[in-house]
């Protein structure tokens, strides 16, 4: 022990740059992984599902922790931004329910190589499958530094294999399918996951898709996005079956706990090799936010308190959850994790700072991108005098 | 070494419409392995309408691909594929289903250049026959050159003859846009001689540029598709009279080849559009709106006419329906009116 700190005051006296917590927090020592429990997953025509276990290293819980609470701070800002309708239109946010255990864990399932795409609420996909927070901010405020060039907004982001941010429910699943064609087709072993939520479930193309993916094995993963409500409608009341994890019918399927990161990712990785298989295609329904029966817009009944439902949400929190897994594990220390958190706030600031400043895309370039590939020409404007040159 | 390349003139042969299409898909599915056939009944069938005929028994599974009766899904799917970079050819067994799948072309192929800031390209060719067939009722017969020729993003192409089909989809399959190609059922089986340029693996059309059939002085006569056949028969009755009319096939909806109109008129002074869909908001009226607000309007020595199909759902009985699509007297007729005869 003596030696050991001996040569620690050596390492300290070397590194006189770092402040000195920050140097204590390196010195200390933590696991290199742990192993946790996770939910078993309900399953439909299917033997074996993803393991009840899973080992998760210390270098992994950082990395999605620091992604998880980067989306969920970008969401809060561009709650905020919207609310300042600094953002205009449509901003379909991941903050309740909680989802940022979706998008970073199903990321964590997959390689870079594979293909995602998604429905409007897209903002987190789009960061986890790599762009800025600034980019995805400043298309949010319609500025030429956004992703799209501001033409988009918040539902249409696009990024190397990742299809958007699509605004019609339910067209982006036949759309994964194609993508999932097109993973067959060029034999590179690569999956499309197509997430859909618990609303766009009914959807008849949807069924469609299933259709023509089981028939063709294609190496689609349909994902189901469960929050319990469309819009305004509950599931009760939109579907006769809430086992959209079955709805799939002779397409496997499982249901997962989307508030649990490495559930998220265990369930991934179990799909993904299903589909690399050969197999054909699966479905994974992915649970948020359990409300446990209780209904807010309930007359008269108010057997649940305000308390007891942020008490509810919190035990769902799945940062909170990764954090307690982490520090209760010595994966992390509370300061370690405190220090991502002002590192995270910080770039959303610098980014919602650069999305306020940016200025708007130029007039100029109104009639740009009707065509790819194409030679310049022009578009008619409001009357027949104004025109706006096009380039591809 | 050198070799002696000897030019072999081959005489002009006469190609169906239909063989030009098959000619000019397999061609294309020879040169670039990204390119594949989807549609209902397209490969072992043969196509519904023979268009893709042995296309299946040469590239297989992969490229030729039967799909079940699923518009909106396969329509979804083909887009996706382009999106993911192969270029699909989706067939619609008609247009008239094309409705199931409208979203898809519009939404998820016409606007996503656009919307993604020029990021994620669609190359996607939407095709099958347009319009009015023979006896096939209202809901087999619609026509939709307006509706699709409304959308910016999108290509619309609507062959006439052979050598239009050939070079018209081998374009549109080379495109990285989203083409729809309107073809005409009652067109498939007309032969055309083929001119020797078209016989090269290299033959295309280019998209948006218009082709003036028949030369002429004294009226503009502008169509696209088979109404173009019955405009040059209109031409060749008023010749006789001594009347000259300059027809012009479009050949592209949109982008539309206004200039060619535009000089056109300038030159004849009347103008009369043909088209087989409803008149309301058809291409007629843009052409119509389009030549008011050009250098062309002052040359107009009489309002622009249109002839079109009627504005009925279209019916069954042979007399009505005859009297719904434009026939050569009422091309005859609308030109003899706006010349004043």
């Amino acid at each position: 022990m003596r030696k050991m700190l001996a040569a620690v005051s050596r390492v300290l006296s070397v590194v006189a740059q770092k402040p000195a917590s920050r140097v204590l927090v390196a010195s200390r020592h933590f696991a290199n992984d742990a192993t946790f429990e996770i939910k078993k997953c309900d399953l439909h025509r299917l033997e074996e599902g993803p393991p009840v276990t899973t080992v998760l290293t210390r270098e992994d819980g950082l990395k999605y922790y620091r992604m998880m609470q980067t989306v969920r701070r970008m969401e809060l800002k561009a709650d905020q931004l919207y609310k300042q309708k600094i953002i205009r239109g449509f901003c379909h946010l991941m903050l309740l329910p909680m989802q940022e255990a979706c998008c970073v864990g199903l990321e964590a399932g997959i390689n870079p190589t594979d293909h995602l795409i998604t429905a409007y609420r897209a903002h987190g996909f789009t960061f986890t499958r790599g762009l800025s927070v600034r980019e995805i901010l400043a298309e949010l405020t319609g500025r030429r530094g956004g992703c799209a060039k501001g033409k988009g907004g918040s539902m249409h982001m696009y990024a190397k294999n990742f299809y958007g941010g699509n605004g019609i429910v339910g067209a982006q699943v036949p759309l994964g399918a194609g993508i999932a064609l097109a993973c067959k087709y060029n034999g590179k072993d690569e999956v499309c996951l197509t997430l859909y939520g618990d609303g766009a479930a009914n959807q008849g193309q949807i069924f469609e898709a299933y259709n023509m993916a089981a028939l063709w094995k294609l190496p689609c993963i349909f994902i189901c996005e469960n929050n319990r409500y469309g819009m305004g409608t509950s599931v009760e009341r939109a579907a006769a079956s809430t086992d959209y994890y079955k709805r799939g019918d002779f397409i496997p399927g499982l249901r997962v706990d989307g508030m649990d990161i490495l559930c998220v990712r265990e369930a991934t990785k179990f799909a993904a090799a299903y589909c690399r298989s050969g197999k054909g295609p699966i479905l994974m329904e992915l649970q948020t936010y359990r409300y446990h029966g209780h209904s807010m817009s309930d007359p008269g009944v108010s057997y649940r308190t305000r308390e007891e439902i942020q008490e509810v949400r919190s035990k769902s929190d799945p940062i909170m959850l990764l954090k307690d897994r982490m520090v209760n594990s010595n994966l992390a220390s509370v300061e370690e994790l405190k220090e991502i958190d002002v590192e995270v706030r910080k770039e959303i600031e610098d980014a919602a700072q650069f999305a306020t400043a940016d200025p708007e895309p130029p007039l100029e370039e109104l009639g740009y991108h009707i065509y790819c590939n194409d030679p310049p020409f022009e578009v008619r404007g409001a009357n027949q005098w104004i025109k706006f040159k096009s380039i591809s | 070494m050198a070799v002696a390349a000897v030019l072999v003139r081959r005489p002009l042969e006469q190609v169906t419409v239909r063989d030009a299409i098959n000619q000019g898909m397999d061609e294309e599915l020879e040169r670039d392995e990204k390119v594949f056939l989807l549609g209902e009944e397209v490969a072992q069938y043969d196509g519904a309408y023979k268009v893709s005929r042995g296309l299946w028994k040469k590239y297989g599974d992969k490229r030729i691909i039967d799909t079940p009766i699923s518009e909106m899904g396969f329509a979804g799917i083909a887009v996706g594929a382009a999106m993911a970079g192969l270029r699909p050819i989706c067939e619609f067994m008609t247009f008239n289903f094309s409705m199931q799948a409208i979203d898809q072309v519009i939404n998820s192929a016409a606007k996503t250049y656009y919307m993604s800031g020029g990021l994620q390209s669609v190359p996607i060719v939407f095709r099958g026959p347009n319009g009015a067939s023979a006896g096939v009722a209202a809901q087999h017969s619609q026509c939709f050159a307006a509706w699709y020729g409304h959308c910016p993003g999108l290509k619309v192409v609507s062959p006439w003859s052979s050598e239009d089909a050939k070079g018209l989809i081998k374009s549109a399959i080379r495109d990285n846009n989203p083409v729809v190609v309107l073809e005409n059922e009652l067109m498939y089986g007309v032969p055309f001689e083929l001119p020797s340029e078209a016989q090269s693996k290299d033959f295309l059309i280019p998209i948006g540029k218009a082709k003036i059939e028949r030369q002429g002085t004294h009226v503009t006569i502008v169509a696209h598709s088979r109404p173009v056949g019955h405009c040059l028969e209109a031409a060749t009755v008023l010749s006789k009279e001594g009347i000259e009319c300059e027809v012009i096939n479009l050949r592209t909806i949109r982008p539309m080849d206004i200039e060619t109109i535009e000089a056109s008129v300038m030159k004849t002074n009347h103008l009369v559009t043909v088209e087989g869909g409803w008149p309301q908001f058809g291409v007629g009226a843009e052409i119509c709106a389009r030549i008011m607000e050009g250098p062309a309007f002052n040359f107009l020595d009489a309002p622009a006419v249109r002839v079109t199909g009627a504005d009925v759902p279209m019916p069954y009985a042979k007399i009505l329906e005859d009297n719904s699509v434009p026939q050569v007297k009422d091309i005859i007729f609308a030109i003899k009116k706006t010349l004043n005869i």
